[in-house]
């Protein structure tokens, strides 16, 4: 009995070891290794229309890097609704990727995280230099006066798409440039079961990049100059409510589209439904729709008076795509010479062509594939009136707690209740109250 | 083990021939006994141990620790929180707790109607394929898809069929009997705790079904027939002889449904996203959410400690309950 016992002991003991081994986190401190040289895990976003899509694109240039320098890239496409999840399970277990693409807006939340390789003056050295890419997309890489934690690698902007068929149907000569506008042109297309302007009601990424350029239309940031959250400032009540009165009080968007999530709204306006659209490069997106390039405008998105530019008159939050390296990777120098790879400027065209965004590396962006109107207008807005998200750790947060208040506020309007002034301030005050106590 | 156990068989042949020996052979008989089931319990041990009790212990030591985002990468270094997280999460005038308060709430309500109804539909349809009738097989396997079906495949098809404005439902409940005046939508706003409850009992209900008609073969039909000279109806029938007899099936039936219901995060996740409406907000899933998309893993798991306490002594109380009722009636 008493051996039984022991060997019951031991065995609990034994297990109790190696689980507490097998669970130990990820080594901490080390500035990864080169142990596997001839191998990267890359994980990328969705860029296209679909994963395969991506997955056709990406691995042509992938076989041309091995083809240079003999390391294999194995391609992962990961989802975006999955992506912050993985890479949060990456970073907590430290068996993660080697090279990954993140959203900008995430840069900081990640940095504080520790788990990304900061782009020093030394590792900008390795892939060219830190003046190679454009001011507006380094401004999303991380706290301000820290080292980046990621490389811009696809720049996007906001602008509306106006379907043109829609437009002439109901005599309408010009896309609206200020939200006044915005609120007539959309009165005479939404009727007969069409609407003027689409949403993605419960999107949460989305209704923060909507109400955060409307924030800084009304001066109002989210958080304040140190980082605290500041959600329930006059600017950001009327900024979010701004954004939900276009269904609640114009009554230019569906009721329906307070449900949407899953880009609903660009199949409605390829489907004629609904002709204007707030959206990011969705040239792509329309063109795997069916649509062709003469069937949908694009204009800058609109400004509360006057015309886009810095400060109030931003019409478009810098949007994009960076590329990080993960600290715990064992081939560091294949991942530098990867990320010099993807951010040279062939690659820069050849990828940013494809996916209908804009290279923020300056001298690719000199190429005359980004001068069609459609682009000429986000590459103006991404120069002159774009303006980056809060980069602060809280970043992710953020965008979960306003996010999911504008998706509420949302479902009221659809329910036909009364969207209030009080009512968006109760909603947001309540979103502040989740946020993390500094 | 079988090293041990050499030496001591040798043991006992020696002891034999010894004049005390008449003990040995009876306490080492005992041993083997007594060990043996333990033996082989071990390999089950070790991996309930690995998969279960250690996440659970590493659990509750997150649950005292503030586990933030600055400190996933080693969570080693995360500073204790002493009790911190709990009075976060039970903080009812608080926001946090207040929210927490009020998931419990809707996922109790949730559970008991959910359970109940796959209970009741689960029983009444086993009772009615007791009868032999054509088709009988098909109508069984029919009723077992859902049960089937995986999940996640399963859950989609609803969220697209609840969808507003391209979805069946309100295509059928709106366009074609035109019961409301506009289209309702299910997937955001109060209808979707409907949404949730329909979906969820439709997933239940053939486990039930299942479970009841495996406890309905085990009662002998002479005690029907007996029942039936005796001039019993088939409603008296069913509840002096069936309910009755299948009563040690439904209290294992009605546990687990209820764990399962009251766990379940794979249904309002798929329907929902990550953001489910406060009308079907349940715990799991704002679990997660307090944990994963505000990265606050400490609060998350004290608020996951305090579910399994909550359900630790659900389940006590149900069981210590069902098993003195069984004494009684066995007495």
């Amino acid at each position: 009995m008493r051996r039984i016992r022991a060997a019951a002991v031991g065995a609990v003991t034994l297990s109790l070891v190696l689980a507490a081994a097998a669970c130990g986190g990820g080594s901490s401190g080390s500035e990864g290794s080169n142990e596997q040289p001839r191998t990267l895990t890359y994980w990328a976003t969705n860029q296209g229309a679909n994963l395969e899509v991506d997955k056709k694109v990406l691995q042509p240039e992938l076989d041309k890097f091995e083809k240079e320098t003999g390391i294999e890239v194995k391609l992962e496409v990961v989802p975006w609704g999955d992506l912050l999840n993985r890479i949060l399970t990456a970073t907590t277990s430290g068996q993660g990727p080697d090279v990954l693409n993140i959203g900008n807006t995430w840069s900081a939340s990640l940095q504080s995280s520790g788990a990304l390789l900061p782009w020093d003056a030394k590792n900008f050295e390795a892939i060219g230099g830190k003046d190679r890419f454009v001011d507006s997309a380094l401004g999303s890489t991380g706290v301000q006066g820290q080292d980046p934690a990621a490389v811009p690698l696809y720049s996007m902007a906001y602008a509306l798409y106006y379907n043109k068929k829609m437009f002439a149907d109901a005599g309408i000569q010009k896309p609206p440039a200020t939200w006044a506008e915005m609120a007539e042109t959309g009165k005479k297309l939404s009727k007969n079961g069409t609407w003027g302007l689409g949403a993605e009601g419960s999107n949460l990424s989305n209704n923060i990049h909507q109400v955060f350029v409307l924030g800084k239309q009304h001066n109002a940031d989210f958080f304040t100059p140190d980082g605290k959250a500041d959600f329930t400032s006059d600017g950001a009540v009327a900024a979010v409510k701004q954004y939900v009165d276009l269904m609640a009080k114009d009554k230019i968007i569906a009721p329906g589209n307070a449900e949407y999530a899953q880009n609903q709204s660009l199949s409605d306006f390829a489907k004629d439904k609904t002709a204007m659209v707030l959206w990011q490069t969705a040239s792509a997106t329309f063109k795997a729709q069916g649509m062709s390039e003469d069937e949908w405008g694009v204009a800058p998105a609109p400004v509360q008076s006057g015309r886009p530019g810095p400060g109030a008159a931003a019409n478009s939050m810098v949007a994009g795509i960076n590329m990080a390296v993960f600290k715990n990777t064992k081939n560091i120098d294949g991942a530098k010479k990867f990320v010099k790879f993807m951010t040279s400027d062939e690659e820069q065209v050849i990828l940013n062509k494809a996916y209908g965004s804009i290279p923020p590396v300056k001298t690719a962006q000199q190429d005359p594939a980004f001068n069609t109107p459609a682009l000429a207008v986000l590459r103006e807005t991404l120069a002159t009136s774009a303006a980056a998200l809060p980069q602060v750790p809280e970043e992710s947060q953020f965008e979960t707690v306003v996010g999911t208040a504008v998706k509420e506020l949302f479902a009221e309007a659809a329910a036909g209740r009364p969207v209030t002034t009080e009512s968006v301030r109760a909603k947001l005050e309540k979103a502040q109250q989740q946020m993390p106590k500094k | 083990m079988t090293l041990t156990a050499a030496p001591e068989t040798g043991e006992r042949t020696a002891r034999k021939n010894s004049p005390g020996g008449a003990r040995g052979p009876r306490r080492s008989g005992r041993l083997r006994r007594v060990g043996l089931p333990y033996l082989l319990l071990l390999p089950a041990l070790i991996l309930e141990l690995l998969v279960h009790l250690v996440p659970m212990v590493i659990g509750i030591v997150v649950s005292f620790k503030e586990l933030t985002q600055f400190y996933v990468r080693d969570w080693g270094t995360a500073p204790w929180a002493g009790f911190d997280n709990y009075s976060l999460a039970i903080d009812v005038n608080a926001p946090v707790g207040e929210a927490l308060l009020r998931s419990f709430a809707t996922t109790c309500l949730f559970t008991l109607s959910s359970v109940g109804l796959c209970w009741l539909l689960g029983t009444a349809a086993a009772i009615f394929m007791q009868e032999t009738f054509r088709g009988r097989g098909l109508l069984r396997t029919v009723f077992l898809v859902p049960y089937a079906l995986p999940v996640y495949a399963a859950v989609i098809t609803w969220a697209f069929m609840f969808q507003r404005d391209n979805g069946l439902v309100n295509h059928v409940l709106h366009d074609q009997l035109g019961l409301t005046d506009t289209p309702p939508f299910w997937l955001i706003g109060e209808n979707s705790f409907v949404t949730l409850l329909v979906v969820s009992v439709w997933k239940g209900w053939p486990f039930a079904f299942l479970i009841m008609m495996a406890g309905l073969q085990n009662i002998p039909r002479e005690i029907y027939e007996a029942a039936a000279l005796d001039g019993a109806g088939v409603w008296q029938q069913v509840r002096r002889i069936t309910l009755p007899s299948l009563r040690p099936v439904n209290q294992v039936l009605v546990l687990v449904l209820f764990l399962w219901t009251f766990n379940d995060f794979n249904t309002p996740f798929v329907l929902f996203g990550k953001a489910a409406p406060e009308a079907a907000d349940l715990i799991s899933l704002h679990i997660y959410q307090s944990s994963f998309q505000t990265w606050n893993f400490g609060a998350g798991s004290a608020m996951s400690v305090l579910l399994l306490l909550f359900l630790l002594v659900v389940t006590g109380a149900y069981l210590l309950l069902t098993s003195r009722g069984r004494k009684a009636t066995d007495a």
